[in-house]
């Protein structure tokens, strides 16, 4: 009896070794996606979408009337439709329900996000193949609606979305910033609004525009609140002026350059004109928009997508109306390095879809992500803000050119300033950029705004902003990202990982030895059991 | 002797095949440690409320105060309303671990809170904060009635205070749609439960204001959330809340009483 309880405490350990080595690396793994010959119309679907909107009324309308749509033409698929106004609390989410399998079929995402997102193994579906198959694929012979063909989809944003050497999601809608100006109080002050925007020019019209009266009032306004000039995102802020300069920001393996003496002198220049009150941030002091349009801001950069917010006529704001001033809005790109070079961010939601076991439910997704981009919800969401449609047939439909060509027609559909916001995206595609992605570069993206966020601080509370100071700062923000830590993290999950490490080849080692000795362990047993009969 | 050195290697096997598992889950890049860093900060002496309010904007400030309701914990920053009995302040985004915030500063407890005074779309707020608790004295603040000084300058000096409105009427909001209602998911209807509800009431003289059920503070689980959703137009009630401003008077409501 004891013999054989030594028996089967070896045989189970040795099934305890074999089930680790099984259970190892296909615990909460989904199978690759592959795409069926054909779509089950048979079987029902219940599939999610997780949406953000701009808390913004027409938009949350516009995805319930997709839906709406998408059900009538594929009865067996059901969408439930889960409401975000942020992106980085879907990022969240989706982070955790990675780990327990309950990821939404479709979401709006950035592809910052996806490459995190698909860290996972098989959590996200790269899309090549469903983009190129024939029946269900981009403009495919098999789907119930008229969407667009690959060639369709403006190679630009689509270009986004590719993660290595794959698609992983659909560019759902593109804005980029823009300059929103209160032409008057420039003409005020002696200046023209140039067609193109310079750095030298934003701040000497700042600077110009501090001057105060003998009561404290500034001389532009009469009144005792101004910020001539507010940045919304300072992320973007950061990211523009390196990439107009071509400096150092990161590379797609991770790489991080920011740290760079390009980066030193922007942060001096922001401190220059923070300490004369040229110049502040959303963060510090509130939305551009409500600075705008009281008269409080001449130059408000903020997203084509927040344009509704913007101008005496706007059709939103969170400031009562008689506080509101009048006066004529330009709109511009954001100011440039080289105005015969122009570079500006292209942002904007995408969709991506989710892996699942079933790959029926992964096509009923993917159908619904590619209904997304069907001409009537790209032209209908587009008009809620200062979008623009992700493909060529949505931008050269008649309907939607009619749109764009009765600007200013009204102040809510045809509202001047989005319209000429939208105008300004479209003319300047080819002038947009994105920034590399890899799993981190969501950290970057923060610590680079956070730079000039801290500067704009400690310049307000009177701190000494020098060489010293931004030095302390660079090994702050790497701490506080955590930027030191990326590249193991970063890069694209198709680089070459180069040789097994140390530590690999010797737990193979052992794992070898143990079998070994093992195998020698019941040869010796049966050896002996020979002898003793 | 032999099984008993299997059995160890066997073991040490197991736990290094263990820890050589944890790579198929997403490993998302490291989150920072907090959003923004409370800087260093001198020693100033405490302040009285007066003190703060004439302090100028973006200097450091140190206050003993008490907590009275709490918004919100997120990455390592909690968004607190303090009140101690010569005013209030409402500290944003204070650094403090989730242990902390759910355990140690608890309604009532006293802290002395050393920051910058900071103002975001009209709401004064100290920011990039430190604290410490001061062990012994508790205080609730009773709401202070300022229906009166509704569309008044005398209102702002009660800023962040926890108030109390009496007798106003709830007055129309346009839904999504473009149909009165009594409340809004979001400020224009474009939200659904769960998020910040808005409702508009009316004082005795006919001036409209928007008051606010902020989700974080009181979410759709609360009694005050679920008083919101069932107003009617056209009902009297009265009011308890801390005195929020953004670009005007926004009051964040924590109890609602209809008359």
């Amino acid at each position: 009896m004891k013999k054989f309880k030594k028996s089967v405490l070896l045989v189970l350990s040795v099934l305890m070794v074999l089930g680790l080595f099984t259970g190892c690396h296909g615990a909460k793994k989904s199978a690759s996606f592959i795409v069926p010959e054909e779509f089950d119309t048979s079987k029902h679907y219940d599939i999610t979408f997780w949406a953000k909107n701009d808390t913004n009324k027409f938009q949350t309308d516009i995805y319930q009337k997709a839906i709406d749509d998408f059900e009538a033409l594929y009865p067996n698929i059901t969408v439930n439709m889960r409401l975000y106004t942020d992106y980085a609390k879907i990022y969240n989410d989706v982070i955790t329900n990675i780990a327990t399998e309950t990821t939404p079929n479709v979401c709006i995402t950035y592809p910052d996000h996806i490459a995190t997102y698909k860290t996972g193994e098989n959590v996200v579906v790269p899309l090549d193949q469903l983009f190129a198959d024939e029946k269900y694929g981009l403009g495919g012979s098999e789907l119930k609606f008229d969407g667009p063909s690959l060639e369709e989809v403006v190679p630009e944003f689509l270009e986004e979305c590719k993660l290595g050497d794959s698609y992983y999601a659909l560019p759902y809608m593109r804005s980029t910033e823009a300059c929103y100006i209160n032409k008057d109080m420039v003409e005020a002050l002696g200046y023209k609004v140039p067609d193109v925007l310079t750095w030298d020019y934003i701040w000497e019209v700042s600077e110009a525009a501090t001057k105060k009266d003998a009561n404290g009032n500034y001389a532009i306004n009469g009144q005792k609140v101004l910020i001539p000039f507010i940045y919304k995102s300072t992320d973007n802020m950061m990211i523009s002026m390196l990439k107009q300069l071509d400096a150092g920001y990161s590379d797609e393996q991770g790489n991080i350059y920011i740290f760079n003496d390009d980066t030193k002198s922007i942060l001096n220049t922001i401190a220059e004109h923070t300490a004369s009150g040229a110049f502040s941030t959303f963060k510090i002091s509130g939305y551009p928009a409500n600075f705008l349009n009281a008269g409080q801001c001449i130059f408000a950069i903020d997203s084509t997508a927040g344009a509704t917010w913007m101008g005496s006529d706007a059709p939103n704001s969170d400031i009562s109306p008689d506080k509101f001033i009048r006066f004529d809005t330009e709109v511009r790109t954001i100011p440039q390095f080289d105005t015969e070079n122009q570079k500006m961010i292209s942002q904007g939601p995408s969709l991506c879809v989710f892996n699942k076991e079933d790959p029926q439910e992964v096509v009923a997704s993917w159908l619904f992500a590619q209904y997304m981009l069907t001409n009537d919800v790209q032209i209908a969401y587009s008009e809620t803000e200062g979008y623009i449609p992700v493909t060529t047939k949505a931008q050269n439909a008649p309907e939607y050119v009619q749109y764009l060509a009765d600007c200013g027609k009204d102040t809510s559909t045809h509202y001047e300033v989005k319209i000429k916001a939208a105008k300004l995206l479209i003319d300047h595609t080819s002038d947009t950029f994105v920034t590399p992605v890899f799993n981190g570069s969501t950290s970057l993206r923060d610590a680079a705004g956070q730079m000039i966020e801290n500067v704009t601080k400690s310049v307000r509370r009177k701190e000494k902003v020098d060489d010293k100071y931004i030095n302390k700062m660079y090994d702050d923000v790497t701490s506080l990202y955590r930027l030191d830590q990326l590249n193991a993290s970063g890069g694209s999950s198709k680089a070459d990982l180069g040789p097994l490490p140390g530590t690999s080849i010797a737990l193979l080692v052992i794992l070898g030895v143990v079998w070994l000795m093992i195998l020698a362990y019941l040869i010796y047993g049966q050896a002996k059991k020979k002898v003793n009969k | 002797m032999k099984k008993t050195l299997l059995a160890v290697i066997l073991a040490v096997a197991c736990v290094a095949c263990l820890a050589a598992c944890g790579g198929s889950e997403p490993a998302p890049a490291p989150a920072p440690e907090t959003q923004s860093q409370a800087p260093v900060v001198a020693s100033v002496p405490v302040m009285t409320h007066e003190e703060y309010v004439a302090a100028p904007l973006d200097s450091q400030v140190c206050v003993e105060t008490y907590i009275q309701a709490k918004q919100g914990w997120w990455e390592n920053q909690a968004t607190i309303y303090t009140q101690a009995e010569d005013g209030a302040y409402f500290l944003y985004n204070m650094p403090c671990t989730e242990e902390d915030y759910n355990n140690v500063l608890t309604v009532g407890t006293k802290i002395k809170v050393t920051g910058f005074k900071s103002e975001w779309s009209g709401e004064v707020e100290i920011i990039d904060a430190t604290y410490e608790v001061i062990e012994g004295e508790t205080y609730i603040a009773n709401p202070i009635d300022v229906t009166d000084l509704l569309g008044t300058d005398e209102l702002i000096a009660h800023q962040n205070e926890f108030v109390s409105f009496k007798g106003l009427k709830v007055a129309a909001s346009k839904d999504a749609n473009g149909n009165d209602a009594a409340y809004l998911y979001n400020w224009d209807g474009s939200g659904s439960k769960g998020d910040d509800l808005y409702f508009n009431v009316e004082d005795a003289k006919g001036n409209v204001y928007q008051f606010t059920v902020e989700s974080y503070l009181c979410g759709a689980d609360t009694e005050v959330y679920q008083a919101v959703e069932a107003l009617q137009i056209g009902q009297t009630v009265d009011l308890e809340g801390f005195l929020y401003w953004y670009e005007g008077v926004n009051p964040h409501i924590t109890n609602v009483v209809v008359k």
